[in-house]
């Protein structure tokens, strides 16, 4: 008998979208005590599906056909004041980024004796107290003090675990995530998938697990579904859809899966310095704080000194806070190092300023990561391959057909010189900010988290793309990034960071294998899915 | 560019104030040709009631002077100043509001006491004191409009700066080696437009406001026929003959409600993320 049963959902999209449905043909059951994942790709309706259990499609998006029976009742037939009785006490939700499903102005605690409020459950001192208990129960450290801080004061894991505290406030039988866990560092995210895990043991509580990352699935899943632009493409328990997936779309997700294991050792390096980094120091202090605060410092890079030669490929990983990006943007002096020298053929960028600063910079140039908010929304794409170009006097003639070349260097048609940033995908756009990169041949690229905002499948393609460029025009690049299994793909050395210094520095194989700190070691065990890919290898 | 017209359209008060505008400009523009005579010209006795003449459809006010006339040829004089005031605004306020915003520190420093000093008088007093110490010539009525109007325009284009100088599409545009001015004239202020645009369309309201009561205070220019001014000349015979105030004051009243709206439908059309939920 199971607790929730999906059949031929369909939900529709308002007219003019790119798709009638956002979700067609959906069934499915969830039977008590059960983790069922959902994976797919952004846009695959993976979302849709589950806000409709919740009876919280947005604005203009309708299910249109179908059932959904939660313990004998058709949700959909449900009113507002039905469903609102049904949400949070029999089924709750908990979000992707914790920090914007919290009231910024609300102390954690009564956040959560809201929840009995609501729902016109206990009385004052018993709601605090049930809190307490819920806060303990989801392993947040001194609940005594949590509870009375404001979401901003806690960590992000903290603050998902508040978010699952409060999910759980009344016991309900279906807990929804939905990508609970990207916005989390990777040993935050495995001590949240743990608790997951714990709480469906001690509760029976059902859980759906909305995912893209194979990994995670792996990790946790009693069986998956996996969804492609609106409709499932293929479902059955975790190990025939992981190990033997039939669906070539299933194939293709999986075959992209950067792993750790897949890694070509290089040649030992005997080449020429490219880029020389001594002594590198950032401290960011708040003006003067409040009236009352103390003057707040972050030392956000200590002592940073690395080397980087002709045609390699350094990652810099940590998790958020660890001072990598801010290495990358000192570099560039996108922001101004306060101590240090940064040398590139022999000229300190470090210390430089003005015509100098413009000519140096040249050589070093940079991939965001956003590619939504990368590119300027009012220039055409002609335009923002060109203008470093003629910044540095090329006249617009050859720029122009520089910026093609470019284009095609990138995999993209030309023809796309005169369109907008909004008129691509992702990816598209993240290979136009690639092109701009490469628009003033630099000789070192640094990528800071360039394929983490893209889909498993996407990401794949970018990286193979910028390997093939960097053989190809003999860059050396600094690819930052949080995530190991990438960095594993891309990198020849890895440097780890943690808290703004380096806490290890070696070969990728080296370092991923067989790491001779403590702190890389727990980054490696956090990466989820790694049974499984030792699974994989076998079967390969 | 069509997206923008229908979500503008979307908005049924904003396709009102548009129509209404509309009305506006062309009898601003064809005053001169319908009315060719001066508006001062004496033409008939004074205080004649409207429609009880024909070829003076509005009357006459208290020196004799055709009110239809006047209301035409004020409909020109309000919206010349209203446009040229926010045109000379926008040129002081945009620029160091983006200096203060994209350099930040010292500058900005600088800048935003300057600009306060602006703040902390009234605005209508600072207008009065500018044309009391010069001739009330027209020029001079948009330049007391210009100088107290200008420092939210300032404020505004430094905010809008402020968060638009941390994108990564500023970032890369400095990474490629181009000069501040042109980050900021090329990637910075495009992207501000759409909130400028709207805050110039409710200038432009607030200055035929404050052309009025300056000439309602008589401090306007003596030889121009303007809304204020009429309003200010039938103030001493509202009892007898009302309509002399009534008819100039619903023309200011239907012209700035008619900016007003197009400002809202400005902002729901060239903002909508900020103004509806979702599509």
């Amino acid at each position: 008998m199971s607790l929730l049963s999906i059949r031929d959902l369909a939900i529709a999209l308002p007219g003019g979208a790119d798709r009638r449905y956002a979700a067609k043909d959906i069934n499915f059951d969830l039977a008590a005590g059960e983790i069922l994942c959902i994976v797919g790709e952004s846009g695959s309706g993976k979302s849709m599906s589950a806000n409709a259990v919740m009876g919280l499609l947005p604005e203009g998006v309708n299910a249109v056909g179908g059932t959904i029976t939660f313990d004998g009742q058709d949700i959909l037939g449900l009113s507002e004041q039905q469903m609102m009785a049904l949400r949070g006490r029999r089924i709750s939700m908990i979000f992707q980024e914790p920090l914007s499903a919290l009231n910024p102005l609300m102390r954690v605690g009564a956040q959560i004796a809201e929840v009995f409020e609501a729902h016109g459950e206990l009385v004052g001192s018993e709601r605090r107290a049930r809190a307490l208990t819920l806060l303990k129960e989801v392993g947040i450290p001194d609940p005594e003090s949590a509870i009375r801080a404001y979401p901003f004061q806690l960590s992000g894991g903290q603050r998902q675990r508040v978010m699952i505290a409060m999910a759980l406030a009344l016991e309900p039988e279906i807990l929804i995530a939905d990508e609970p866990t990207t916005a989390l560092d990777v040993t935050t995210q495995a001590q949240i998938l743990e608790l997951i895990e714990d709480l469906r043991r001690s509760r029976g509580m059902a859980v759906i697990f909305i995912t893209h990352d194979f990994g995670v699935v792996a990790d946790i899943a009693d069986r998956v579904i996996v969804m492609q632009t609106g409709t499932i493409v293929e479902t059955g328990t975790a190990d025939e859809v992981l190990l033997k997936p039939q669906h070539p779309y299933t194939r293709a997700l999986i075959d992209a899966i950067p792993r750790l294991t897949r890694h070509d050792e290089v040649a030992p390096i005997d080449r020429k310095t490219v880029l020389t980094v001594e002594g590198l120091n950032k401290t960011f202090s708040t003006s003067s704080g409040t009236f009352f605060g103390k003057r707040r410092v972050v030392k956000a890079v200590q002592d940073v000194s690395f080397e980087l030669y002709s045609g390699e490929t350094i990652g810099i990983v940590g998790e958020s806070g660890s001072g990598k990006s801010t290495v990358g943007r000192c570099l560039v002096r996108l922001i101004n190092p306060d101590t240090g020298r940064v040398m590139v053929d022999g000229a300190d960028i470090a210390h430089m300023s003005g015509a100098d600063l413009r000519d140096q910079r040249r050589k070093m140039q940079m991939i965001f990561q956003d590619p939504f908010s990368s590119l300027n929304p009012r220039a055409r794409v002609s335009r923002i391959l060109t203008e470093g170009l003629i910044a540095h006097n090329v006249p617009i003639a050859d720029a122009m057909v520089k910026a093609r070349a470019l284009l095609e260097m990138v995999g993209l048609d030309p023809s796309a010189m005169g369109r907008f940033p909004h008129e691509f995908s992702g990816g598209q756009r993240q290979r136009i900010g690639i092109a701009r990169a490469l628009a003033l041949d630099p000789s070192i690229i640094i990528a800071d988290e360039a394929v983490s905002a893209l889909d498993v499948s996407i990401q794949a393609q970018v990286l193979d793309l910028l390997a093939d460029l960097k053989t190809r025009l003999n860059l050396s690049m600094l690819f930052i990034t949080h995530d190991l299994r990438v960095a594993a793909r891309i990198c020849d050395r890895i440097i780890v960071m943690q808290k703004g210094r380096i806490v290890e520095v070696g070969p990728t194989g080296k370092v991923l294998h067989d790491p001779d700190t403590a702190y890389t070691r727990s980054l490696l065990d956090a990466i989820p899915g790694q049974d499984y890919e030792r699974a994989l290898a076998k079967a390969e | 560019m069509k997206d923008f017209w229908k979500r503008f359209r979307y908005n049924r008060g904003a396709v009102i104030g548009l129509v209404i505008l509309a009305i506006v400009i062309a009898t601003a523009i064809a005053a001169p040709f319908i009315f060719p005579q001066s508006p001062w010209k004496m033409v008939q006795r004074p205080f004649l009631p409207p429609f009880t003449q024909g070829g003076l459809p509005l009357g006459t006010d208290a020196l004799g002077r055709d009110v239809l006339s006047g209301l035409a040829h004020g409909a020109y004089v309000s919206l010349l100043v209203g446009l040229v005031s926010t045109i000379v605004a926008l040129a002081i306020g945009v620029p160091v509001g983006a200096f203060a915003g994209y350099f930040v520190g010292r500058t900005d420093d600088a800048l935003m006491r300057f600009t306060e000093f602006f703040q902390t008088i009234p605005s209508f007093a600072l207008a009065i004191v500018l044309l009391a110490i010069f001739q009330p010539s027209l020029t001079y009525v948009i330049i007391a409009i210009a100088v107290v109007s200008w420092p939210p325009v300032a404020r505004l284009v430094r905010g809008e700066v402020l968060s638009l100088r941390t994108r990564e599409f500023v970032e890369a545009a400095t990474l490629s080696g181009l000069g501040n001015v042109q980050i900021i004239l090329r990637h910075i202020l495009p992207n501000a437009l759409p909130s400028i645009i709207v805050l110039a369309s409710l200038m432009v309201a607030q200055a035929i406001l404050l052309e009025s009561s300056l000439s309602f205070l008589g401090l306007g220019d003596p030889n121009i026929m303007s809304w204020g001014y009429m309003i200010g000349a039938a103030r001493t015979v509202i009892r007898t003959a009302w309509w002399l105030s009534f008819l100039p004051g619903m023309a200011i009243l239907l012209t700035v409600l008619a900016l007003n709206l197009i400002g809202e439908g400005l902002n729901d059309a060239l903002n909508p993320r900020l103004t509806r939920k979702s599509e």
